[in-house]
């Protein structure tokens, strides 16, 4: 499947696509997950990928970075066929997790820092690494929690520290899966705001959403799996995302909806 | 100091200190990984390894380095497969181990299971001076891997796709783990013993984080207090009649037990600081 070409990647038209993905199959174990998926990501394009729960949305994701290896289909990152893809430091990734924690303590700070070995091999942090971090961290709002144990944070927090390492990184494509499950409305606010700022200068950005919430104004692409298959690439749908989808859970982010950021008034 | 003028004694402190920071410095990432036990494992197949070099009469420090190091490799590529049926692989592997060393040490010429006890609860008198430089050359690489490796390491124990997806190479990394957690067992096997090598490889990480709220901070107060109490159990059984492992163990969990109780009140006020410090903040102001 073709992709439309968004707004914003309006540089002249040869460019390769960051992420193509086509006739993807993949299983899990016995389970036939992805049943020939296409996925264009061009440059500066946000897209979400919708769907509900085990149509295969996640898996989609995890394929793109080779976490899932595919049966079948062929992936290119960057013009790079997968196989041959080595340059890790243009890819930001946030795994679905409910927890940044281990079991033994970590600061936010040594967390996010994990995001630099994709630019330091040998793992000596000089100062332009440190700034990065700090820079990551000040974009969700951590930095003062920079030297907190993150065993001491929220469910929110710690999804702002997973997305804080990814940032870390400096990377121009930002994929995420399910970044905004678990997380209260103010977090997600946190979130929404940092992926703004990426947006705004130039990151391409490829996330799993089970709803748009306060995304949807970000979003210039909305691509629903259903059952392995896409059932829909193009504008975000205005409900087939959300509420039409059997399983999703009813998270209400709706005052949102503007593009406005919501003020001090609701959290204070 | 009387106790420092034995030859013996010279050499079972040497190796006391060598276990006292290598044991908690691949610890950290294996309890950070939630896989303590898996120290325990490669113990008990070590004692193939120490049985084997009794009846092939060559050195069984080396021998048990060799056979952990295969059983290490073993037990991470059942880890990495993550079958459910990986638990009982282990298992197998375990008792495989156990089983095999107490039969290969009886067909030893002279051997029987009583060969077996210092090497399952540690013995001051036994460590022999080839003993000590076979220590000291597996504990520098110890510490090499799990020193100058930390960043990466701490990444691919913290979350291992992640990892991956920074272009680290995960699989090698994870066997460099195995490999490392193998050739701490058998440094420690001397001194701590097979059977209680896991111990020193958790129980002070669990103390120092008691009182650290970061990684490099519990990794480096873990070595601390272990190699506080190797030394001090060590000491000890130069006056009692006790395998040293025991009282270097006993030693070890006294001070999580201290620390457990020093620390509550500590934690308490640090939750209550946390949760006065997210109020201020999130109310702050949210950026556009």
């Amino acid at each position: 499947m073709e992709s439309t070409v968004s707004a914003k990647s309006g540089e002249p038209g040869a460019e390769q696509p960051v992420i193509s993905l086509r006739g993807a199959t993949a299983s899990l174990g016995s389970r036939t997950v992805l049943r020939g998926v296409d996925l264009t990501v061009r440059r500066g394009e946000v897209v979400a990928l919708l769907g509900a729960n085990g149509s295969g949305k996640s898996t989609a994701v995890r394929s793109v970075v080779g976490q899932v290896p595919l049966s079948g289909g062929e992936l290119e990152l960057f013009g790079t066929p997968f196989k041959r893809f080595r340059q890790w430091s243009r890819i930001g990734y946030v795994p679905q997790r409910t927890t940044a924690a281990g079991g033994v303590p970590a600061t936010v700070r040594e967390v996010a820092s994990a995001g630099r070995l994709a630019r330091t091999r040998f793992g000596f942090l000089r100062k332009a690494d440190r700034a990065a971090v700090d820079r990551a961290l000040a974009l969700v709002d951590m930095l003062p929690y920079a030297e907190a144990s993150v065993n001491a944070l929220s469910g929110g927090q710690h999804q702002r520290v997973l997305i804080a390492r990814a940032l870390a990184v400096e990377p121009e494509l930002l994929i995420m899966d399910e970044p905004m499950a678990g997380v209260d409305l103010a977090n997600q606010e946190v979130l929404a705001s940092a992926l703004r700022q990426q947006v705004s200068v130039g990151a391409t950005v490829l996330l799993v959403l089970h709803e748009l919430g306060p995304l949807e104004p970000l979003i210039d692409r909305a691509v629903v799996l259903r059952d392995g298959c896409v059932v829909h690439d193009g504008p975000p749908p205005e409900a087939v995302g959300q509420h039409a989808l059997p399983g999703h859970d009813h998270v209400h982010p709706h005052a949102a909806h503007d593009a406005e950021p919501l003020r001090t008034g609701l959290l204070s | 100091m009387e106790f420092l003028t034995p030859a013996f004694m010279q050499r079972a402190l040497i190796a006391a200190a060598l276990v006292g920071i290598t044991a908690p410095a691949i610890g950290t990432y294996l309890v950070q990984r939630r896989q303590a036990v898996m120290g325990d494992g490669i113990g008990h197949v070590a004692m193939t390894g120490v049985a084997l070099g009794f009846f092939l009469q060559t050195s069984p420090v080396w021998m048990a380095t060799l056979v952990a190091i295969v059983g290490a490799v073993g037990m991470e590529l059942i880890r990495s497969r993550g079958r459910t049926s990986g638990d009982i692989a282990l298992a197998v592997l375990f008792y495989g181990g156990m089983a095999g060393g107490v039969m290969i040490i009886n067909m030893a010429p002279g051997g029987s299971t009583a060969n077996l006890i210092s090497y399952m609860f540690g013995s001051i008198t036994t460590v022999a001076p080839e003993d000590v430089t076979a220590i000291a050359i597996l504990a520098v690489f110890v510490i090499a891997v799990t020193v100058g490796l930390r960043r990466q390491l701490f990444a691919v124990c913290q979350d291992e796709e992640f990892a991956k997806v920074t272009g680290l190479p995960v699989r090698a990394l994870n066997l460099l783990i195995a490999v490392t957690a193998a050739v701490t067992v058998t440094v420690a096997m001397r001194i701590v013993g097979l059977l209680l090598v896991s111990a020193m490889m958790v129980i002070p990480v669990a103390a120092a984080q008691r009182l650290t709220r970061g990684f490099m901070a519990t990794l480096a107060l873990a070595i601390g207090i272990s190699l506080t109490v190797s030394l001090a159990g060590t000491v000890t059984t130069y006056y009692v009649e006790a395998p040293s492992g025991a009282a270097i163990v006993l030693l070890a969990i006294g001070v999580f037990l201290v620390l457990s109780l020093v620390s509550a009140p500590l934690a308490r006020r640090r939750a209550k600081a946390a949760r006065a410090a997210s109020e201020v903040c999130t109310g702050d102001d949210v950026k556009v």
